[in-house]
């Protein structure tokens, strides 16, 4: 049997980690007073087709598909979602790195697929 | 077993003539020595004895597709095919890429368009074709109706003394291989000794060519953790509609023309990817042919092949080869 002393530690341990992930920037936690930009998934397209950021203010999307699954992909900026067939996915996101990417939909949706993608500009 | 160098292994020739790529594969010492104990051992693993071959790599004829940018159809598939039955020598096998259909929510479309692509292809006189599929065939259904019509999407066999590859990089939701099939693969390699020839062929490239343009393979990486043992590895991919070499490591990676429509260089071109423009005038531009030159056995630090890349039109063929399939078969 552990000690009282041993299981506070690794009480407090473990409230580290997760006060730590609820910290952090990126990742999918609540934050209510975030800034949320609306963006909307629809073969063949995203709407809006740009958006604009600022370099390390955090804003949450809520990446909505009003038809079958999508993807939203931008590695630069760690973008890895899927948003499922009239679901909503939301996202916390940070951005560290100043420029203009091309974010796609890499779950594939038929054939226009390829051309898929928005503008998403971070400034500094 | 012994040690030997890659040198001595595997020497490729290839014959400048018409679609996709013209593979020809010799042992470059295969009678004794060093080279021979390893073809010796290779046989043991592959069950063949390594003799000379040559093979063809086709890709994305999109059977199906019509509308800009291209309006020919299968024209030039059915050109490709022509000039593969033109080729001065048959070759052993031929390798398609993907993207044999275009897609369709239609089933019974679908299965039309693989049906037509199934009856182009066999007009080639080639006694073996094998494929792996494109997005276009298999994204929709996660390869459902793909492997009802060609098959697993994903499989190796050995051939002449080379270990062949297929890999699917399509059917799971994302650009990605997969958990499965990396075990798979693993084991599928453990046989072979460090120089064993393996050619690797998949739909999208393993590697970041151009993300943006969902030209990679999320785990790509992974398989190539797998493959970099090896000192004699080529991957053959489609795709990206254009030639393209890219050396990692030891491993070089050669993508193909399309049989349909262009696209422009990856490098060179900013935001969106869009198909090269048709050309009327030059209907084949852009398209499908690509002759491969084999300099000898490899040396170290060099591609075990090079390639030299010819348009889907006679008028285009440069050397010897090219020279001799015009006149034999002039298309144009």
């Amino acid at each position: 049997m552990l000690s009282m002393k041993v299981r506070l530690r690794v009480f407090a341990a473990v409230l580290c980690v997760c006060l730590g992930i609820l910290l952090s920037g990126t990742g999918r936690v609540r934050a209510d007073n975030l800034p949320v930009i609306e963006i909307t998934a629809k073969r063949f397209a995203f709407s809006p087709d740009k958006i604009i950021l600022k370099k390390g203010q955090t804003v949450k999307l809520r990446l909505h598909s009003e038809d079958v699954t999508h993807g939203f992909f931008l590695r630069p900026l760690k973008l890895d979602e899927e948003i499922p067939a009239g679901q909503t996915t939301e996202v916390i996101v940070t951005p560290q790195q100043a420029g203009t990417f091309t974010t796609i939909c890499d779950h594939f949706c038929g054939a226009n697929h390829g051309n898929m993608n928005m503008t998403i500009v971070v400034e500094e | 077993m012994k040690q030997t160098d890659r040198r001595s292994f595997l020497k490729i020739a290839g014959t400048s003539l018409g679609i996709g790529v013209l593979y020809s594969a010799y042992p470059a010492a295969a009678r004794g020595g060093e080279a021979g104990h390893l073809f010796s051992e290779l046989g043991k693993s592959t069950g063949e004895k390594v003799t000379p071959f040559s093979f063809l790599q086709l890709s994305d004829a999109h059977v199906g597709f019509n509308g800009p940018p291209d309006p020919l159809g299968t024209k030039a598939f059915e050109r490709a095919v022509d000039m593969v039955n033109a080729l001065p020598r048959r070759p052993d096998l031929v390798l398609f890429t993907g993207d044999l259909t275009h897609d369709t929510e239609d089933r019974n479309v679908h299965v039309q368009r693989m049906k037509q692509f199934q009856e182009i292809s066999r007009r080639m006189n080639v006694p073996m074709i094998r494929h792996v599929p494109g997005e276009h065939d298999a994204g929709l259904d996660s390869g459902g109706l793909y492997r009802e019509v060609f098959g697993e999407t994903f499989y190796s066999f050995d051939h002449r003394g080379v270990h062949f590859v297929a890999l699917d990089n399509v059917t799971r939701p994302k650009p990605e291989v997969g958990a499965e099939q990396l075990a798979w693969l693993k084991k599928d390699l453990a046989r072979f000794p460090k120089a064993a020839p393996i050619v690797v062929f998949t739909h999208r490239p393993l590697f970041d060519l151009r993300p943006d343009w969902e030209w990679f393979t999320s785990d790509g990486d992974e398989v190539m953790n797998l493959l970099s043992p090896y000192d004699n590895v080529t991957v053959l991919y489609g795709h990206i509609h254009r030639d393209d070499e890219h050396q990692i490591g030891a491993v070089h990676h050669y993508g193909a023309r399309s049989l349909i429509f262009g696209f422009p260089d990856p490098s060179g071109a900013a935001g969106p990817r869009k198909a090269v423009p048709f050309d009327k005038d030059h209907p084949f531009k852009n398209l499908g042919i690509r002759t491969v030159s084999f300099n000898g056995a490899p040396r170290p630090g060099t591609a075990p092949l090079s390639i030299e890349d010819v348009e889907l039109t006679a008028r285009e063929f440069r050397g010897i080869n090219g020279v001799q399939q015009f006149l034999r078969n002039p298309l144009v």
